[in-house]
């Protein structure tokens, strides 16, 4: 019963960390900079989110099976099969959540006042302290709903999972996968267990990121709030 | 001295001009779109001009010719936004030692202590708030106090006073005087205010569209000069 809770955090909090580190670096570099092939390149990021997770699936399988270029090359390099693996889970979780963290994160970042990252540069900063400093604090509430949104997604991945990782018990077999196949062989009562598990994990997450994101955060917006209401008192 | 010889072309503007300044308050004064803040932002090195040189004190930062680009973060200049440009998320007090390099914190090596800078400025007791609990003054008094902890050879000002009122842009207007006075480096500063150019300026230069239609030195230099020796 716990096994596939247990992977499907695993699953979710490795696909996250993935998609965060990835996100933060493309959507910063997309949010200033503007290049020929842009638009089209933005619009491959945004794609699996509109895309039936089964085709995700499929090209996955293209790229990541032992024949394809990513599979194979890893196979014969390392001796390392991807595929049905929970590595393959976390690569089809990633995939799939990818595109919320990038435009929470884009958006994020072309909120933040240019003029503030050109003050710190006057001021002798360089590009890497400007971006821990001013650009990253600044945008990290969006950063930080795009985070919980592909988390709430990397946890829900069911399609593109089932397709490259397969539903391989203790292995691969995340709660969304256990809970079809459990529904399928008539298991109402492990089924349900598993629903009531992963709803309230889901809102657990969602919850305590926006207290927190509410309330440790944004000491300055509260500030703020705090002395509009005495204003007007 | 700062010598700046700048061309830069936009769509519907082109910018060309080129002076030299010594000491006291160089105005640069001229209607909106004519090109002031771009002449900023090219001193500062925000932005690159096409071609031209650009030196202070005998130190090149850009030059065409040369290809010398050196950036802002090494320039040493003073920059005051026009909107403050102020750090949201930072403390009065954080923003003000932003630029002050880790190894010179504690006022090693820096003529005047932070404590100082904020004391002249009379900010000292707003040290611990964030900037959207000071009013238009305290801010602009901030960034001001921010600017000049870097120990700058020279500030750049845009349009320091048009966001305030009335009493607080008179009081500003003497205390930016008197600050140029104590600092004894060079101020440029940006307006399309004629009273604020009256008041302020030393050297004046007037821009049209781009180019620089008159240099003016008003009959106050010569007795800012005198006060400043």
């Amino acid at each position: 019963m716990l096994d596939p809770v247990i992977l499907s955090l695993k699953v979710a909090l490795v696909a996250v960390a993935l998609v965060f580190a990835v996100g933060l670096a493309v959507s910063r570099a997309m949010a200033r900079g503007d290049f020929p092939g842009k638009n089209v390149l933005e619009s491959l990021i945004i794609l699996p989110m509109v895309l039936p997770p089964t085709v995700l699936g499929y090209g996955l399988l293209i790229l990541l099976g032992k024949r394809g270029p990513v599979g194979g090359f890893l196979l014969e390099a390392f001796d390392f099969q991807l595929i049905f693996t929970w590595w393959a889970a976390v690569i089809a979780s990633a995939v799939v959540s990818f595109p919320l963290m990038y435009q929470s994160a884009k958006a994020a970042f072309a909120g933040v006042d240019v003029s503030l990252e050109q003050a710190a540069r006057t001021l002798g900063a360089g590009e890497l302290r400007i971006f821990l400093t001013v650009t990253l604090p600044l945008a990290w509430p969006g950063i930080l709903a795009g985070l919980v949104l592909s988390f709430a997604r990397a946890l829900g991945e069911f399609g593109a999972t089932l397709m490259v990782a397969g539903n391989i018990p203790g292995k691969t077999q995340t709660i969304p996968l256990a809970i079809y196949f459990a529904v399928e062989s008539g298991e109402t009562a492990a089924a349900r267990n598993l629903v009531l598990i992963i709803t309230l994990l889901s809102f657990a997450v969602v919850f305590w990121l926006n207290w927190w994101s509410r309330h440790k955060l944004q000491v300055w917006k509260k500030e703020r709030v705090s002395r509009a209401e005495g204003g007007n008192s | 001295m700062l010598k700046a010889e700048i061309h830069k072309q936009y769509p519907g503007i082109t910018i060309d001009v080129a002076f030299e300044f010594e000491r006291g308050i160089l105005v640069l004064f001229g209607p909106s779109g004519s090109g002031k803040t771009t002449i900023l932002d090219c001193i500062a090195g925000l932005q690159q001009p096409d071609a031209g040189c650009i030196s202070l004190n005998g130190k090149s930062f850009y030059s065409s010719a040369d290809r010398i680009a050196v950036p802002a973060r090494k320039r040493r200049i003073g920059y005051v936004f026009q909107h403050y440009a102020l750090f949201p998320h930072l403390t009065v007090k954080e923003n003000t030692m932003y630029g002050i390099p880790k190894h010179c914190k504690g006022g090693k090596g820096y003529r005047i202590g932070a404590l100082d800078v904020l004391e002249m400025l009379k900010i000292v007791h707003l040290q611990d708030r964030y900037p959207s609990q000071l009013s238009g003054g305290e801010k602009q008094r901030v960034a001001l106090a921010r600017a000049l902890m870097v120990e700058p050879e020279l500030l750049l000002l845009d349009e320091p006073l048009s966001a305030l009122d009335h009493v607080n842009r008179k009081n500003l207007q003497a205390e930016l005087k008197q600050l140029q006075r104590i600092w004894m480096i060079p101020f440029v500063l940006v307006t399309h205010s004629r009273r604020e150019m009256q008041r302020l300026a030393d050297e004046i230069i007037f821009l049209d569209k781009g180019k620089k239609s008159l240099s003016v030195f008003p009959a106050l230099r010569r007795q800012s000069i005198e006060l400043s020796v």
